[in-house]
C-alpha cells in the first residue's frame, strides 16, 4: 500500500505535501493535476509536511491535489538500446515524444522493448554469479554489450537456466538464478538502478595511468587527460567551453561518450544532433552517434530536471564501465547544476553559504566526481569513466564556489581565458594557469613511454618552460619597450609564440587541423622544440619578429596539410630552410 | 475577462507589501489571475490557505478591505492576424485606441520546443553592418544582445537591424523604455512604411515597473503565433532587459527571498533562460530571432545580468566609440556571435572565416602598438602599419554606418590587407591567398 498525500502549498517548483503514511527521502512522487500527473521528487521531510521539488512546471496546481508516492528514488532504466538515444534528464526518450512542443507530464519508457537482441550466453548452468556478473552479451551498436545480473542483487546465485544463443527482446526472460535458499530469480536484460546511489561492482580503483587521445594538442601534448580521468573547464563566456567540449567529445579514443547538457543552450544540442549522425568517430570510422548517448535538459527545461540530468548521465555511464568500456562523461555546465541546487535550497528557505549557493555544495560536487574513475572489475577487465564538467563561473571570477569546489577534486584543469579568446587564441586554453596532475604520475610516464619514444614529458616541462619565460619576458618588453631589453629577450619571446601559435592553437572548424593523431603531435613537438631549443643570430630586435612570423606561417600551413603529404613535407623542407638561414 | 456566475469576492487583505499582497483564500490554482480593486495581480505562492499575490501595478492604496476576484485563469493574449500593426500594453490591452483583438486565447509563457524537434539554424540575416555581417553574422533563430551602456546608439542600430533583416514580422517589447524611445521606434517603423509589420508591447517608465515581466511572455506568444502558425519569420526585439531583470529582483524581494549575486534572484539564470530559449528555427519554416538589450552600468559586463544573460545568449554585440574615427563602431573584440560558423563561408564567400579571424588579430596587433605608443615606446616599422590598417578598418568596416554587402565586405578587407601588409603577416592559408590577395 503506497503512501499518499495532499498538496498543502506551492512556491514555484517547491510543493509541500501532507502525507498518511511513511516516505523516504529523495522518493518520487506523482501529483494529480486533472488529467496529467507531475513527477517530483522529496527534497526534505519535517513531521507530516513533505517538501518535494517538482520536474515540471507548477501552473495551475491547487493545494488538494492527490498524491501518490512511488516507493522508489528516481531511477534509470538499463539495458541493450541505450546507444545513439535522446533523452531528457529523467531518461524520457526526446525522439518518441509527439510534437513541437514538450507536454508537461508526459513520460515514457526508455528502451525499446520490440527489438530483438543478438543475444549470446556467457555462463552455463551451475554457473556460481553475483551482481555485475556478465551473463550474456548482445552486439548493441558494435560494441559488445554486457548483460549483467542486476547490481542490487546482494549474494551469490547459481544459474538454473539460460537461454540458447538467439534473438530475444530486451524484457524476455534470458536466464533463472537461485539463491542459497532455493529461491529463483527470473533474469531479464534490463535493470533499474536509483541515480543518486553510485554503482559500485569493481574491486579496485588505481590511479588511472593511460592516455585518453582527444586529438586537442593543448589537451595531450600539453596537459593529457587519462582513461578514468578527471578533468574541469571554466571560462568565462565566449571563451570557447563548448567548441571545446564538442572536439573532446568527437574526437576522443572512447567507447562511449555520454554528453550531459545540462542548463544550456538548445541550439548546441541541435547541432550535435544535425553533426553526430553525419560525421565519424576518427578512431574506428563508423558514425559519431553510434557510439553516443545525450542527456539534453537545456536552460529552458525545467530546473530541478537539470539536477537530476548528470546523476542520469553518471549512472548509465557506471552501467557502461561494468562492461568494462571506456566511457568519456562530458557535462556542460556543472554551474547550472548548482544553481539548480541553490533554487531549490532558497525556496525551502535554507541557511545559504557563499553567493546564496547550499552550504554542502562543494560536498555535492567531490561526491559526483568521484564516481569517475578507472577501475578492474571481479572478471579482471578494467573499465573507466572519464569525466570532464565546464564551469561557468559568475563574471568570469575563479573565485567562486562551483569552480573552488571543483578544482578541489577535478585532477586536470582547463582555464580558458577571456584575453587569449579575445585575441582569437583558440582553444582559449591558459598554457601557464591549467595543469594536469597526471603528467606528474610515474605511471603515466611509463605508460606514454610505451607510445612515444624519447623523453616526452621532458619536452613537454621545457616547452612549458619556454611559454612562462615568453610570458615574462613580454611583461618586461611592456614595461622596457622593444629597445630597452636585449635582443635575446626577443628570441624567448618569440619562441614562445611559435609554441603558441603551431602547438596550442588549433582550428576547431578546419577538417585536417582539429584532430591531431598522436604521432603527429610527437612530430609537431619535435620541430617545435627543435626550433626553440637553437641558438639564432639578429643584428637587432627588429628582424627577430620578421623571421619568427615566417616560422610561424610555415609551420602553420602544415597544420591545414594531411600529416606527411607532399605539400607536408613541402613546408617541413620551408621551415628547416629558415632556421638554416639565421642559426648560430 | 472571463465572469463566472458565482465568483467569490475576497475582502480580508492580511499583509500587503510594496509588490505583493497576501490573503486568505481556498481552491487557488498556482500563477492564476486576481484583480485587486480592478488591478491585475497573479498567485505566486500559495501556503495552505494563504495565498501569496504579485500586483502588476504596485499596491499603493491598495486597503486591506480591497475587493479580491480569482480569475481562474493564467496571463493570456489574444493571437490572430489581427495583431499585425498594432500596440499594446503588459496585459496585451491595445494602447493605439484601435478595436480589441480577435482570436484564440493563448496562455502566455507556454510550454518549450523539444529539442530533437528544433532544426539548426542556417539563415544569414544580412543587416549591411560590416561589424555585424562580417565579424559576427547573425542567423535566424538566434538570440543576441546588445551589451551597451545606456548613452549608446543601440536602439537606432537595433530599428537598423530590424528594418534590413528582411523579417516577416518585427514584435517590439519594451521594457522601462522611455516614451522618448518609444516614439523613436514608432516613427522610425512608420516612415519606413513597415508598421503592418510591427507588433508592439510597450511598458514605459510612466508604467508600473512589475507589470515589464508580462512583457516578452507577450512578444514571444505572438511571436510563436506567427512563427508556428504561420511559418514566418518573426524577429524580437527586447529592449532593455536589465529593467526585466530589475522588476524580478524587486518582486522576489518583496517575498523574502535570499538574494544570490548582486541582489538578484538565484532563478535569474533559469528566468532568463526561458525568455531567450524561445528563440528557435521550426522545421516548417517559421523562425524567431530574438535581438535584446542588456545595459550595463559603467561597462561592467561582470554584473549579475550580463553575465547570466552571457550564459543564455548566442554571443553578444558590444557598441564603442573609436576616437581615431569620431564614429561609433561594433567592437571585434568583446562582439560575438555563436552562430557565425553556421553561415559563415557557408552562405557567404570561402574566405569568410579566416578574413575576419586574420583582420581581427591584426586589429589586436594595433590595440597592443597603441598601448605601445600611449606608454612612450617607439614604434616598428610594422606597428606603424597595424595602426593605420585599424583605422581604415575601422572607417571602413567596422562604423556602425556601413551599409553594404558581405562580399564587398570581404574584398574591402583583402584590399586592406594588400594595402598595409605582406601576405605572410596575414597568417591565411595559402590557397586563399592565392585567389583573393588584391
Amino acid at each position: 500500500m503506497s503512501t499518499k498525500g495532499k498538496v498543502k502549498g506551492i512556491i514555484s517548483n517547491l510543493v509541500t505535501i501532507g502525507v498518511d503514511g511513511p516516505v523516504s527521502q529523495n522518493e518520487i512522487c506523482y501529483i494529480s493535476l486533472g488529467d496529467e500527473k507531475l513527477m517530483a521528487e522529496v527534497l526534505k521531510v519535517a513531521g507530516e509536511n513533505v517538501y518535494a521539488q517538482v520536474f515540471e512546471s507548477t501552473r495551475g496546481l491547487k493545494v488538494g491535489n492527490d498524491v501518490e508516492f512511488a516507493g522508489h528514488m528516481l531511477e534509470v532504466t538499463l539495458g541493450p538500446g541505450l546507444l545513439s538515444r535522446n533523452y531528457d534528464g529523467l531518461q524520457n526518450d526526446l525522439d518518441k515524444l509527439t510534437g513541437v512542443f514538450l507536454k508537461r507530464g508526459e513520460y515514457n519508457y526508455p528502451l525499446d522493448t520490440e527489438k530483438l537482441w543478438q543475444f549470446k550466453p556467457l555462463v552455463q548452468v551451475g554457473d556460481q554469479v553475483e551482481a555485475a556478473t556478465w551473463i550474456g552479451e548482445v552486439d548493441e551498436n558494435h560494441q559488445p554489450h554486457k548483460i549483467m545480473v542486476p547490481f542490487n542483487m546482494e549474494g551469490v546465485y547459481t544459474v538454473k537456466s539460460i537461454v540458447a544463443a538467439g534473438e530475444y527482446k530486451i524484457l524476455d526472460n534470458i536466464a533463472i538464478v537461485t539463491d542459497n535458499e532455493g529461491n529463483d530469480y527470473p533474469l531479464t536484460m534490463v535493470q533499474k538502478w536509483p541515480v543518486k546511489q553510485p554503482i559500485n561492482v569493481h574491486v579496485s580503483k588505481p590511479r588511472p595511468f593511460k592516455l585518453l587521445e582527444t586529438g586537442v594538442r593543448t589537451i595531450d601534448t600539453a596537459n593529457p587527460i587519462v582513461e578514468g580521468g578527471t578533468g574541469f573547464i571554466p571560462g568565462p563566456f565566449g571563451t570557447g567551453k563548448t567548441v571545446l567540449q564538442h572536439a573532446i567529445s568527437k574526437q576522443a579514443e572512447a567507447d562511449i561518450v555520454i554528453i550531459a547538457a545540462c542548463g544550456e543552450r538548445a541550439n548546441e544540442v541541435v547541432e550535435i544532433f544535425v553533426e553526430f549522425p553525419e560525421l565519424e568517430d576518427p578512431h574506428t570510422g563508423r558514425k559519431l552517434m553510434e557510439r553516443t548517448i545525450i542527456i539534453a535538459n537545456t536552460s529552458n527545461m525545467p530546473v530541478a530536471s537539470r539536477e537530476a540530468s548528470v546523476y542520469t548521465a553518471m549512472t548509465i555511464a557506471e552501467y557502461y564501465r561494468a562492461m568494462g568500456l571506456k566511457v568519456l562523461l562530458m557535462a556542460d555546465s556543472t554551474s547550472r547544476w548548482a544553481q539548480a541546487l541553490r533554487e531549490m535550497s532558497n525556496r525551502m528557505e535554507e541557511l545559504p553559504g557563499q553567493d546564496a549557493f547550499p552550504m554542502d555544495l562543494s560536498a555535492i560536487i567531490g561526491s559526483f566526481y568521484s564516481r569517475a574513475g578507472f577501475v578492474y572489475l571481479k572478471n579482471k577487465q578494467s573499465g573507466s569513466i572519464t569525466f570532464i564538467g565546464t564551469v561557468s563561473p559568475a563574471g568570469g571570477n575563479l573565485k567562486e564556489p562551483v569552480t573552488e569546489g571543483t578544482k578541489k577534486v577535478a585532477r586536470c584543469f582547463y582555464a580558458l581565458e577571456q584575453a587569449r579568446a579575445d585575441r582569437k587564441r583558440y582553444p582559449a586554453v591558459n598554457p601557464i594557469d591549467s595543469y594536469s596532475k597526471y603528467i606528474e604520475y610515474p605511471e603515466f610516464e611509463d605508460y606514454i613511454k610505451t607510445k612515444i619514444q624519447g623523453d616526452w614529458i621532458g619536452k613537454v616541462n621545457d616547452m612549458k618552460t619556454i611559454l612562462q619565460r615568453g610570458k615574462e619576458v613580454q611583461e618586461q618588453i611592456d614595461i622596457l619597450g622593444d629597445d630597452g631589453v636585449p635582443v635575446e629577450y626577443h628570441v624567448t619571446f618569440w619562441k614562445s609564440e611559435v609554441i603558441d601559435f603551431v602547438i596550442l592553437q588549433q582550428d576547431a572548424f578546419d577538417k585536417i587541423d582539429s584532430v591531431t593523431p598522436l604521432d603527429r603531435q610527437e612530430f609537431m613537438l619535435n620541430l617545435v622544440m627543435d626550433i626553440c631549443n637553437n641558438d639564432y643570430a639578429f643584428d637587432s630586435f627588429l628582424e627577430v619578429m620578421d623571421y619568427f612570423k615566417k616560422v610561424i606561417n610555415s609551420c602553420k600551413q602544415m597544420n591545414y596539410c594531411e600529416f606527411h603529404s607532399d605539400k607536408f613535407e613541402k613546408y617541413v623542407a620551408e621551415v628547416k630552410a629558415i632556421i638554416e638561414e639565421k642559426k648560430k | 475577462m472571463a465572469t463566472k456566475a458565482f465568483q467569490k469576492i475576497y475582502t480580508k487583505i492580511n499583509q500587503i507589501t510594496k509588490a505583493t499582497c497576501s490573503l486568505k483564500a481556498t481552491g487557488i490554482s498556482n500563477e492564476e489571475l486576481a484583480t485587486i480593486n480592478g488591478r491585475l495581480a497573479q498567485v505566486v505562492k500559495i501556503m495552505g490557505e494563504e495565498v501569496t499575490l504579485q500586483v502588476f501595478g504596485g499596491t499603493e492604496g491598495i486597503p486591506t478591505d480591497a475587493e479580491v476576484i480569482f480569475l481562474g485563469k493564467t496571463p493570456a493574449l489574444k493571437v490572430s492576424d489581427q495583431l499585425a500593426g498594432r500596440f499594446f500594453n503588459a496585459f496585451g490591452e491595445p494602447i493605439d485606441g484601435g478595436p480589441e483583438i480577435e482570436g484564440e486565447e493563448v496562455e502566455i509563457g507556454g510550454p518549450s520546443v523539444n529539442p530533437v524537434r528544433r532544426k539548426q539554424p542556417s539563415e544569414l540575416i544580412a543587416t549591411g553592418i560590416a561589424g555585424i555581417d562580417l565579424n559576427n553574422t547573425l542567423v535566424s533563430g538566434q538570440k543576441i544582445p546588445f551589451f551597451a551602456d545606456p548613452d549608446q546608439p543601440y536602439n537606432q542600430v537595433m530599428a537598423n537591424v530590424a528594418l534590413r533583416a528582411e523579417a516577416d514580422k518585427i514584435i517590439l517589447g519594451g521594457m522601462g523604455l522611455t516614451n522618448d524611445d518609444y516614439l523613436y521606434f514608432k516613427n522610425v517603423f512608420n516612415n519606413a512604411g513597415v508598421l503592418d509589420r510591427i507588433v508592439s508591447f510597450m511598458n514605459t517608465t510612466e508604467n508600473p515597473p512589475v507589470e515589464r515581466l508580462l512583457i516578452p511572455d507577450m512578444a514571444l506568444t505572438a511571436a510563436e503565433y506567427f512563427a508556428v502558425e504561420k511559418n514566418q519569420k518573426v524577429l524580437v526585439l527586447l529592449t532593455d532587459m536589465t529593467s526585466y531583470a530589475d522588476a524580478l529582483a524587486i518582486v522576489s524581494n518583496r517575498m523574502d527571498q535570499i538574494p544570490s549575486k548582486d541582489s538578484m534572484p538565484g532563478s535569474l539564470y533559469s528566468d532568463l533562460a526561458k525568455i531567450y530559449e524561445k528563440a528557435v528555427q521550426f522545421p516548417a519554416g517559421g523562425s524567431i530571432t530574438i535581438i535584446a538589450v542588456t545595459t550595463l552600468s559603467g561597462g561592467d559586463i561582470t554584473h549579475a545580468i550580463p553575465d547570466n544573460t552571457g550564459y543564455i545568449t548566442e554571443g553578444q554585440l558590444f557598441l564603442r566609440r573609436d576616437s581615431d574615427i569620431g564614429k561609433v563602431i561594433v567592437d571585434p573584440f568583446r562582439s560575438l556571435s555563436r552562430l557565425k560558423q553556421l553561415v559563415a563561408g557557408k552562405k557567404t564567400r570561402e574566405d569568410h572565416p579566416q578574413v575576419m579571424n586574420a583582420a581581427v588579430r591584426l586589429y589586436a596587433d594595433a590595440a597592443n602598438a597603441k598601448t605601445k605608443l600611449e606608454n612612450g615606446f617607439d614604434l616598428t616599422n610594422y606597428d606603424e602599419r597595424t595602426l593605420s590598417f585599424a583605422k581604415d578598418y575601422a572607417d571602413q568596416l567596422l562604423a556602425i554606418d556601413v551599409n553594404i554587402d558581405t562580399t564587398k565586405m570581404l574584398d574591402l578587407t583583402w584590399g586592406l590587407f594588400a594595402e598595409h601588409f605582406k601576405p605572410e603577416e596575414v597568417n591565411i592559408k595559402q590557397e586563399l591567398v592565392e585567389k583573393y590577395w588584391k
